[in-house]
């Protein structure tokens, strides 16, 4: 293999890494809400929330600050995604799980909602007649590597040559299997999301359940958002942005059932529909030529392996690897 | 059998108008195998479910260990050591054994479920169980969940333990085993109350038995005392007499003659076994049994709705003699055979009528195919709508108001009314009077008796033993899914049918 050819492949999988990270923290939220049995289709526009106010708190800090310090943007980017996507998931739980509405419905209206209230604060932080807007500090936090701008070898290139939230992910997904399957909430908390009626009877307070892992989660999938801007797209941010992002955030659905509800998988998942998502612009690598319009084909290959894995997943019919039972569903106590 | 370990005081519940336990007084003592007697809706179910924390009941005490106390939820009747296994077990399917266990529980500790093994497995040597605690639910034969449910409760260190009908889904071996397992529980000291209605369980079983009769308490008896003959009697009370009218119809003709009918269910267990019976024009058979002992599957395998094991016919008979098997067909092919075949199923707004959808549209579910037309044909619907309303006295608004607005007894009127008016040769109604008041009851009773005399076959599957004798011809008794006996509806006593409900007996009088 020749230099270039080397260079385009760890660039590949570098851009690939870091697209796969914006829709790991989408996937592990939405992973984690649907745990609990709730099926949240707001989850691009929640991540569209959370990058607009981690955009927006990180942004306003850096330009007013006189001496930005690195740990205080980074704690203000993550806590205004974190939160502002966490309200959003509040609202989807009171209105699904307390006045029971629909869902799918909710979880639909819930990210042309996110979409809108994105391009709404991007509206006020973006300057009269410009169109996008850089924070550029945060920017140079966020995507700051272990690397240092130094050259190192083939292999810190592909390892370490990413920003800190690309390995806050990993950890993120790491923490929520030990939780998952390794602790009484974990295992309370999938009992909720298979068979609400028998956790009820058990003494689980469901509702609760619902509420808060609808919640984090929401707060996790934010992450994909600031993370997005503030490093996938170098800082910038503009209505396309908010377009991006709500695009990301159907991948990120599409790698929970990819993933077989199974946060590991989400971390090799996520990674491999970086890879296809990349590959129209580096299938040159393999010496291939492809026009812009073929790209646009190419970029489709995770949707069509997802629906490949879901075809697979139902045929085999396993019990293991399925979507909690009561997935979708409102629980009602008095309901039998 | 000295202390009392729970004692329900004037215990009364209401459901909207139906009485389900009235001024019931029962208590349990400690070491002691209860069993609670009734026949269906005789209110078993309600009293313990009101004892387990699912109900509040409306008037009553209760009261634990001498102390009243108030049970709200399923909590409060595990903090008062109070467990129930339900009919329908409560456990979740992709979960082992041992999760299951320890589910909902707040235990000091690191969370660890080798602990967790080790305990169910020592409950289960304490008492005779066989478990594996790292099996997951849906690997599990439907005796081991039960098992497991048991073991649930007793994790939580329940002294109370009800068993909702536990051998309605086992083996006479299963069965034994479980009996066991009770003993060993009595041993213990722990009390237990097994809702039944299988006789020889109750005498083999229990150390004294509290029978329910129409929501009220009938008795409590020492099981050393009763027989089955006295338990029966007290099961079904005295008959009462049904002002319901029985006109013989001189002419009958074969229209159904069901051979070696058998079904599984979805868990492959034999829900129906072997049956046979006739059922003739110008006669009302009517179809007893303790609920689920195979009335759905019996009227569904012949509605072409439900999968036959091999070796069933069912033949029919046509008014010109032409007979036609209807095993395997879809109601569609039923149907296109120029079969007349009317169901009303016991789930009236789930299979035979659409609550969203209006008079006249369910009119139409019966006749949307008929014409050549690609368009619906609503004008036939609409006089057959009105004519049903007319003649039955539904009370709606109007014949386009969704159906689901309608009181219980209208939307039966409704039901019954569609189905008749398809003049069909053979009429099958499953619970077609529950829920219903007493005028409307007497509606559908003349209806079927119309039909009838109109020289159509009525299958009636009822739960109310009076109306059973007061309206059939003929009735054939269902037991745990064998045919236990066809008796003549005239001569036929309330303890017969009664028994043969809870009892299979050999060589069953088979008239037909």
């Amino acid at each position: 293999m020749n230099a270039d050819a080397l260079a385009n492949l760890i660039n590949w999988i570098n851009r690939a890494v870091i697209f796969g990270t914006v829709i790991m923290y989408g996937s592990l939220g939405e992973l984690l809400t649907e745990k609990s049995g709730n099926m949240n289709l707001g989850t691009p526009g929640t991540m569209c929330i959370g990058g607009a106010f981690g955009f927006a708190g990180a942004y306003l800090y850096e330009i007013n600050a006189e001496n930005p310090s690195a740990y205080l943007v980074i704690l203000i980017g993550l806590l205004c995604a974190f939160g502002s996507a966490a309200l959003a998931g509040l609202l989807f739980s009171f209105i699904t799980t307390t006045l029971r509405a629909n869902q799918n419905v909710t979880g639909l209206a819930l990210t042309t909602f996110g979409l809108g209230l994105a391009k709404f604060i991007g509206m006020i932080i973006i300057p009269e007649g410009t169109t996008t807007v850089k924070a550029k500090f945060a920017n140079e936090v966020f995507s700051r590597t272990l690397l240092h701008g130094q050259a190192g070898s083939t292999f810190s290139k592909i390892f370490f040559n990413y920003g800190f939230m690309m390995y806050l992910a990993i950890i993120t997904a790491i923490v929520l299997h030990l939780f998952l399957t390794r602790s009484r909430k974990g295992l309370n908390l999938r009992a909720v999301g298979e068979n609400p009626a028998t956790a009820d009877a058990m003494g689980i307070n469901v509702s609760r359940y619902k509420y808060l892992a609808t919640v984090i989660g929401s707060g996790i999938a934010g992450l994909g958002g600031v993370y997005y801007i503030l490093d996938y797209n170098y800082g910038g941010w503009s209505t396309q942005a908010a377009l991006s992002i709500q695009a990301l955030g159907w991948l990120a659905l599409a790698l929970v059932i990819f993933a077989i509800w199974k946060p590991l998988n989400t971390i090799w998942g996520s990674y491999v529909f970086g890879v296809f998502y990349w590959l129209f612009n580096f299938i040159s690598v393999f010496g291939l030529k492809v026009t812009s319009a073929q790209s646009s084909l190419v970029e489709a290959v995770p949707y069509v392996v997802t629906i490949f894995v879901l075809i697979l997943v139902s045929v085999r019919r396993s019990r293991e690897n399925q979507g909690p039972a009561a997935l979708g569903l409102s629980y009602f106590r008095e309901e039998r | 059998m000295a202390d009392i370990a729970v004692e329900m005081r004037g215990i009364t519940k209401v459901f909207g108008s139906t009485i389900a336990n009235h001024k019931v007084d029962l208590e349990v003592y400690k070491g002691e195998i209860l069993s609670l007697l009734g026949e269906n809706g005789s209110g078993k179910t309600t009293l313990m479910n009101v004892l387990s924390g699912l109900y509040y009941p409306d008037e009553g005490k209760i009261f634990v260990n001498g102390e009243e106390v108030q049970i709200r939820d399923p909590k409060d009747a595990y903090d008062l050591k109070i467990g129930m296994v339900h009919q329908h077990f409560k456990l979740v399917d992709v979960f082992t054994a041992a999760e299951n266990v320890v589910l909902g529980l707040d235990e000091e500790g690191r969370y660890d479920l080798s602990v967790t093994a080790e305990k169910v497995d020592a409950i289960a040597k304490r008492y005779g169980f066989n478990i594996n605690p790292y099996e997951k639910v849906y690997d599990m034969t439907v005796s081991e969940k039960q098992t497991l449910e048991i073991i649930k409760q007793l994790y939580r260190g329940c002294n109370i333990l009800i068993l909702d009908e536990p051998t309605a889904v086992l083996t006479p071996q299963e069965a034994q085993k479980l009996f066991n397992v009770i003993r060993n529980m009595r041993k213990d000291g722990k009390s237990i109350i097994i809702i039944t209605h299988k006789l020889q369980e109750v005498l083999e079983i229990s150390d004294r038995v509290a029978i329910l009769r129409k929501g009220e308490l009938a008795g409590i008896v020492p099981t050393k005392e009763a027989t089955e003959l006295s338990l029966t009697e007290m099961m079904v009370g005295e008959k009462v007499e049904l002002n319901i009218d029985r006109p013989a119809v001189e002419k009958k003709h074969l229209r159904l003659d069901v051979k070696h009918l058998s079904c599984r269910n979805n868990e492959g267990v034999l829900v129906l076994d072997d049956v046979n019976f006739k059922a003739y024009s110008g006669e009302i058979l009517g179809i007893a049994g303790i609920s689920g002992c195979g009335q759905k599957e019996l009227l569904e395998s012949i509605a072409g709705l439900q999968r036959t094991e091999p070796g069933a016919t069912i033949m029919y008979t046509d008014k010109h003699g032409e007979t036609k098997d209807l095993v395997g067909k879809t109601p569609r092919k039923i149907h296109d055979l120029g079969v007349a075949l009317s169901f009303v199923p016991e789930d009236r707004l789930g299979m035979g009528l659409v609550g969203s959808m209006n008079l006249i549209e369910n009119m139409l579910l019966k006749s949307y195919n008929d014409g050549a037309s690609p368009m619906i044909h609503t004008g036939p619907s609409r006089e057959l709508a009105e004519d049903i309303k007319q003649e039955l006295d539904v009370q709606t608004p109007s014949i386009t108001t969704p159906i689901k607005d309608l009181s219980g007894g209208n939307v039966q009127k409704v039901l019954v009314g569609r189905e008749i008016a398809a003049s069909p040769s053979v009429l099958m109604t499953a619970y077609a009077v529950r829920g219903l008041d007493i005028n409307t009851s007497y509606t559908i009773y003349d209806l079927l008796n119309q039909q009838k005399m109109d020289d159509v076959a009525v299958i009636y599957v009822g739960e109310d033993l009076d109306v059973l004798l007061a309206l059939s011809d003929r009735i054939m008794v269902l037991c745990g899914g064998k045919l236990n006996g066809i008796l003549d509806g005239r001569t036929a006593t309330k303890e017969e049918v009664g028994l043969r409900m809870t009892n299979m007996m050999e060589g069953g009088t088979d008239n037909g």
